[in-house]
């Protein structure tokens, strides 16, 4: 039999990254805008209402929006290129792994939303005070957040079998992490007995750990250390179901 | 390449089964054709031998490799356009190649090189910088092959490449399989059985997911019970022969389906009566409706083994 290529993971996971975002944004480059509009549109809403009062916490809460679109595109964009184009087909039977073709379109989703990240990080350097270590910590949140979101998108992915169903999904998944829940602004702002509720969504502990960087929310220490402990927990629970799932074939 | 089945079969949804235990044993190189109607289980066979989907039972082997157990071996040698898979309009035609190159693991460079020069080879290279939205359905399938195709893959499966397109795109498709067969098994399944005809150096002819009969064309039609076809055009002509099939074209043009001996026996008349008539061996479309019945059944002979 002919000599077989040797796999260069990085090739693999370069095309995943060129095909799900650099190809789209060099040919279409009015998705460059694509992911800021929904976190900018809240930002306005709460920033203005507030009388500017909440604008540090809407500009960390716009952050946390985009990585869990991050995860909501990933579910789309996987479902579209499995069910619509029939592409994650050819990867299969191709010497890519799923976990490279995962990874490589996880990073892809990040690489799409460069120009959302950079406008929101410039943002949150101008109007948002934390100190150093705060910035280590908001920085470990958003990657956490970022890694649930990708797994559950990716998990999720894994079901659906047309677009209609995965267009359900998103569609659910977003107002339920993003816009309800106290990410947008502190949770003191919920009364009881509804604050409990807002417990169940995982971007509520990334929220308070936030918060309670930028001095929006006073979390004492064993609070973070919990409001971290689910969050992680979530997070690995999610991720281990996510690659289990993670079967290949179709049975 | 070898490939080999034993007892392989798939049912989905615990109903009839799409593959009933099919055993089969190839070694071959060249275009391997799979023939059969719609859901006859081609597409089936094909995800399942490309290591898409999990056979409910039996096995199935490229080389020594099983496509089950060893299937991330299996995948260092084959490539796969799916039935259904079509290019992603927001790439050209250079990017869809070039990257699908690099998730076999080519770098950035080689990739567009090969991707170039496969592009070439299909008459696509005006086209290569333009989305791939804009090709028409011909062009749009030939860059789906020319993906695969450019690839080292010693096994290439081709799931309908050429349905929907136009007879000339399927003329130009079929140029560059033989051109590309060369020292692979390409696996084609297709319902226009011409091109199987053309192409396929081994067929098989594969009906509710059971295999009917595998072999080179002429094996083929070695076994069927009427493997020639005399075509008079006359309007005076009239048959009453046993043992042939008649098949009244038009007026003037009447196909008779028979035995050598048979169509040998007819002509003498033919020749007293002036009538014009050629002689030709049964396409694979003949043979095919001979083997799985065209509805009307031809049950009264049954002596004939077919
Ligand atoms: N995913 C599926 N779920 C349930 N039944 C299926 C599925 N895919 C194919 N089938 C059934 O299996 C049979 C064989 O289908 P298929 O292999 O696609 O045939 P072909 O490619 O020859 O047209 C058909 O009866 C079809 O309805
Ligand atoms: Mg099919």
């Amino acid at each position: 039999m002919r000599k077989v290529m040797k796999r260069k993971v990085g090739s693999q996971i370069v095309a995943s990254i060129l095909v799900n975002s650099i190809y789209a944004m060099i040919n279409y480059p009015v998705v460059l805008i694509n992911t800021l509009l929904a976190p900018l549109a809240i930002l306005a809403v709460v920033t203005f209402a507030s009388k500017g009062t909440l604008l540090p916490v809407a500009a960390v809460g716009a952050l946390i929006m985009n990585m869990v679109s991050s995860g909501t595109s990933l579910q789309q964009d996987l479902s579209h290129l499995k069910n619509d184009m029939r592409l994650q087909d050819m990867i299969v039977s191709s010497p890519t792994s799923s976990l490279v073709y995962v990874i490589g379109m996880a990073i892809s989703e990040i690489v799409y939303s460069i120009p959302t990240i950079a406008f929101l990080i410039i943002l949150n350097v101008i109007f948002v005070k934390v100190t150093l270590i705060g910035g280590v910590v908001l920085f470990l949140d958003m990657a956490t957040i970022f890694t649930f979101s990708i797994s559950l998108g990716f998990f999720l992915s894994t079901f659906t079998s047309d677009i209609i169903q995965s267009w359900g999904f998103s569609g659910i998944l977003s107002p339920l992490l993003t816009t309800i829940p106290p990410v947008y602004y502190p949770i003191t702002y919920i009364p009881f007995p509804y604050r409990y509720l807002a417990y169940l969504s995982p971007t509520t502990y990334a929220s308070e750990i936030a918060q309670s960087q930028t001095g929006f929310y006073n979390l004492s220490a064993s609070g973070f250390a919990i409001a971290w402990i689910v969050l992680l927990g979530i997070t690995a629970a999610l991720t281990f179901l996510a690659l289990r799932r993670s079967r290949w074939r179709e049975i | 390449m070898r490939l080999r089945t034993q007892e392989l079969s798939k049912t989905y949804d615990k109903k009839f089964p799409a593959l009933d235990n099919l055993n089969l044993d190839l070694n071959m190189n060249g275009i391997f054709s799979i023939i059969g109607r719609n859901g006859a289980g081609k597409t089936t066979l094909v995800r399942i031998l490309s290591t898409e989907l999990l056979p409910t039972s039996g096995k199935g082997f490229l080389n020594d490799m099983d496509v089950v157990d060893d299937a991330e071996e299996v995948r260092q040698y084959i490539a796969v356009v799916p039935q259904e898979a079509r290019p992603l309009p927001w790439l050209t035609p250079l990017q869809t190649v070039s990257s699908y190159l690099m998730w076999r693991g080519y770098s950035y460079r080689e990739s567009k090189e090969k991707a170039k020069e496969a592009l070439r080879e299909l008459g696509l290279e005006g086209k290569e910088g333009q989305k791939s939205r804009k090709l028409s359905g011909g062009q749009k399938r030939k860059l789906m092959v020319a993906t695969v195709i450019s690839s080292e893959a010693p096994v290439v499966f081709l799931d309908e490449p050429t349905t929907g397109l136009d007879y000339i795109s399927r003329k130009e498709l079929w140029q560059l399989l033989s051109r590309m067969k060369k020292d692979r098994l390409i696996i084609l399944t297709t319902h226009y059985l011409e091109e199987a005809e053309t192409l396929g150096d081994q067929i098989m002819i594969l009906d509710k997911g059971k295999l009917v009969d595998i072999g080179g064309i002429d094996d083929l039609r070695s076994k069927v019970r009427l493997p020639y076809v005399l075509k008079v055009y006359s309007q005076n002509f009239k048959i009453e022969e046993e043992g042939v099939q008649v098949q009244k074209i038009s007026d003037r043009e009447t196909f008779v389906y028979g035995s050598a001996s048979k169509i040998y026996g007819i002509i003498p008349y033919l020749v007293t009566n002036k009538m014009k008539f050629t002689v030709e061996e049964a396409s694979l479309s003949n043979i095919f409706e001979q083997y799985l019945g065209t509805g009307e059944d031809e049950k009264s002979d049954e002596e004939e083994s077919w």
